[in-house]
């Protein structure tokens, strides 16, 4: 049987302003497939962040509202109270989720929003040009930590998932990678998992996607992927952190 | 329909749900925190069946405001002046990703935490642009609870046909009262995909109609930035032309005209009334609109023939004075009286400027 | 005819309550009304008060300094509001709670032990409306007893109905208080 490799209708055919080697490629692509594979594109609304997944609004192909930065569980609510039956996802990063936004999202996993978040962690804020992140690993040098991060000057990196796994209103939280094909395959399908509980009318979801920035991590494409499997994974450890579904 | 004596804040809410609007996003700040317990309970009441959420600051219900207003619906929030100044990025957004919506800014006394009773030393920040970037909204400065739910009946038409939110400035004062009212009769508002193309109100990529949402005020190159401007900039100067309004009291042989928006103005409207009983004529033209400002109407009043003077009276240290100086551009003398924070101008202060002003 | 007046006391006296009382009676009257409470700071340390406006004219101002007539239900509402009635005006103390004569030559002062006279009509909580229906006694012109009576069952509401008889007796009983002193 031959395999064709097809790009899905849910995301536009535009050139992206992506660096080479990183991953919001193939999270767009995984958030797109899950959509559609769940034949909900119709019904889909993407809100898109502040940072480099800002132009998200051009690359998935379905009704889409950008957000201001670190506001996109607030709009995600807006949106999914105002329109139950959509399926509302935020796709943020960790600049936008875990440091200015950490209130919209703590609050809108305790209210148990119905609604869906990527959480694309890369350990650095990309659009602004590789300055520190709340979830840069401790003695990794960024452009404001250029002496490498200093956990007593400014703390240990902040560990989204277990955080949240805490709150009641979460409903599924897992963390992710894009480290391997074989990752990236469980990515997609902990995504759809996600996309699946909401569809059902379940509580909050986050997916934590570990991710790279070769630009800003001063990398190749592929020592980057090496940096996320050795480095980021032992701080950030995979895996299911709650999920209600299967309890 | 027989008028029924009521809260500003309860009117508030009340006409807000009768003109269709059915989401409200809000957070306790006083002296506004009663229309977020109106709607508390209203929203959930079977002839309403609306959305009430008390958001985990003011930040996110501004937010919370754009996500449902980017599906097209009436949504609204409430807040206080400090409360505001916390939206004000939010509001610039709504205003570059042209959503409609109605904000109301209860006002108190400033700067910083200022004190909790009526204030209006947020004018210029509604009108010259709280936030960032070259964007107006509607305003309204109603001076009574009828007149603040005349203004919500005209304010989700506003917004929606010029695709802005529309800001109402009320007071403490006007939150705070009773006043007799009537309210309108219960309007259904289901949104219309037709009317609002714009509106994430879902899209089939399979089985595409017309183009999808996309809402968003993110436009990089600078000449697709300029197209939005033109766009805005355009709307505002039709709005500029067509929208404003203003109340002229007492101006047949009036010597003096006063300026005043709010409550204020019905302050200044008692030393009027009194003056007259005296024989003494001051008039009194008092913007409805705070934006669009009342140019004309006001540069008319003051160089009506027999006028000798202008005095405008604010809460404040002498904010929409400088609009007042525009439209009037040297064509009269202009005096102001006003007190900053919650410090209200008494009857007799201003009765004794005005009388004080005669005589020079 | 342009009443303006401020209703003032402690919190829990009800002294927020009467002043509603007499707003919506005016409304019912045809008249133009405001009722204006204190809020906040104001409020906290224990003291509450309400300006309410009732005139044949549309009310310009809803802000009251210098009133026709003050109720006091304290002493520090007396000390705060004594010296702004307009000359000629009605000055109400309740003389349960204080024992201060008022140092105004000017006005027509009533004394009026409200709490007492609450107890008397098995009212005990009545206060609020004895001192009421003193200032009406004082002031028949602004609205009719009848009408107060519809504004209370109007304010009460279906909820508090069961209070309305035990306010109707201590509404008479302040008109005959004011009447038969």
């Amino acid at each position: 049987m031959a395999i064709e490799y097809k790009q899905t209708q849910l995301l536009t055919d535009v050139p992206r302003h992506y660096c080479p080697g990183c991953g919001h490629g193939i999270i767009h692509r995984l958030v797109a497939e899950a959509i559609d594979e769940l034949d909900a594109g119709a019904k889909a609304v993407g809100v898109s962040p502040v940072g480099c997944s800002v132009f998200a609004n051009n690359y998935f192909n379905f009704d889409m509202v950008n957000a201001l930065h670190g506001r996109a569980p607030a709009v995600g609510t807006g949106i999914k109270r105002a329109r139950p039956d959509a399926l509302v996802f935020t796709y943020q990063g960790d600049g936008d989720l875990a440091s200015i936004g950490a209130a919209e999202v703590v609050h809108a996993a305790m209210r148990g929003e119905k609604i869906t978040t990527i959480f694309v962690n890369n350990a650095i804020y990309g659009m602004t040009g590789g300055q520190m992140a709340p979830t840069t690993l401790v003695g990794q040098k960024t452009a404001t930590s250029p002496n490498g991060r200093d956990a007593d000057w400014c703390g240990s990196p902040i560990r989204i998932c277990e955080m949240l796994s805490t709150l009641e209103g979460a409903y599924y939280i897992a963390r992710v990678a894009l480290d391997t094909p074989a990752h990236i395959n469980q990515a997609k399908k902990t995504i759809k998992q996600a996309f699946k509980y909401q569809l059902e009318g379940k509580g909050y979801c986050l997916i934590e996607v570990l991710s790279t920035c070769p630009t800003n991590w001063g990398m190749s494409p592929v020592e980057a992927m090496d940096w996320l499997s050795e480095n980021m994974i032992a701080y950030y450890p995979l895996g299911v952190f709650k999920d209600k579904g299967a309890m | 329909m027989a008028k029924k004596l009521m809260k500003g804040s309860e009117a508030i809410a009340e006409a807000a749900i009768r003109n269709g609007c059915r989401f409200f996003f809000g957070y306790p700040i006083t002296p506004q925190t009663e229309i977020p317990e109106y709607f508390s309970e209203r929203m959930f009441e079977e002839e309403v069946h609306g959305c009430f959420l008390q958001a985990e600051s003011e930040i996110a219900a501004i937010n919370m405001v754009y996500g449902a207003a980017s599906t097209g619906v009436r949504a609204m929030t409430s807040s206080s002046s400090p409360g505001i100044s916390l939206k004000q990025e939010g509001i610039s957004s709504l205003c570059a990703a042209e959503l409609p919506c109605l904000i109301f800014n209860i006002m108190r006394g400033g700067p910083g935490i200022g004190s909790i009773q009526a204030g209006q030393g947020d004018y210029f920040q509604a009108v010259k642009g709280g936030g960032h970037g070259d964007y107006n909204m509607i305003t309204f400065a109603p001076s009574s609870v009828q007149e603040t739910i005349n203004c919500i009946g005209q304010a989700f038409p506003l917004a929606e046909k010029y695709r802005m939110p529309v800001m109402i400035c009320a007071d403490g004062i006007i939150a705070q009262m009773m006043e007799p009212v009537e309210l309108p009769e219960m309007q259904p508002y289901e949104v219309d995909p037709a009317e609002k193309p714009w509106a994430a109100t879902g899209w089939d990529p399979k089985n595409p109609v017309g183009e999808r949402a996309n809402v968003t005020s993110l436009y990089v190159e600078t000449e697709q930035l300029d197209v939005l401007s033109a766009r805005l900039q355009g709307r505002y100067a039709i709005i500029r032309e067509t929208e404003p309004q203003w109340e002229a009291y007492n101006m047949e042989n009036a010597e003096i005209v006063v300026t005043a928006f709010g409550t204020i103005a019905r302050i200044a409207k008692s030393v009027i009334d009194e003056l007259k009983d005296e024989g003494i004529n001051v008039g009194m033209l008092r913007p409805i609109t705070i934006w669009p400002f009342p140019y004309d109407a006001v540069r008319e009043a003051a160089t009506q023939p027999g006028v000798k003077a202008v005095l405008d009276v604010e809460m404040n240290a002498g904010q929409m004075l400088e609009d007042v100086k525009l439209a009037i551009n040297g064509a009269q003398n202009v005096d102001f009286f006003g007190h900053c924070g919650s410090h209200l101008p008494t009857v007799d202060e201003i009765r004794e400027k005005i009388l004080s002003m005669r005589e020079e | 005819m342009l009443e303006q007046c401020i209703f003032a006391g402690f919190g829990g006296q009800g002294t927020l309550l009467i002043g509603k009382f007499l707003a919506c009676a005016g409304l019912m009257e045809g008249k133009e009304v405001t009722w204006l409470p204190s809020y906040g700071p104001e409020m906290r340390g224990g003291t509450a008060n309400c300006s309410v406006v009732v005139s044949d004219r549309p009310i310009a101002a809803p802000v009251v300094t210098a009133p026709n007539s003050v109720i006091a239900m304290n002493l520090p509402s007396l000390l705060k509001f004594e010296h702004t009635v307009k000359p000629g005006g009605t000055l109400i103390i309740n003389s349960s709670l204080t024992n201060a004569k008022s140092s105004r030559d000017d006005l027509r002062v009533a004394y009026v032990p409200a709490t007492e006279i609450a107890e008397k009509v098995g009212n005990p909580k009545g206060a609020n409306v004895v001192i009421l229906g003193a200032y009406l006694a004082m002031n028949p012109e602004i609205v009719a007893i009848d009408t107060i009576i519809e504004a209370m069952k109007e304010e009460l509401g279906p909820r508090k109905m069961k209070f309305l008889d035990g306010n109707i007796k201590a509404l008479h009983a302040g008109i005959d208080y004011v009447k038969n002193t």
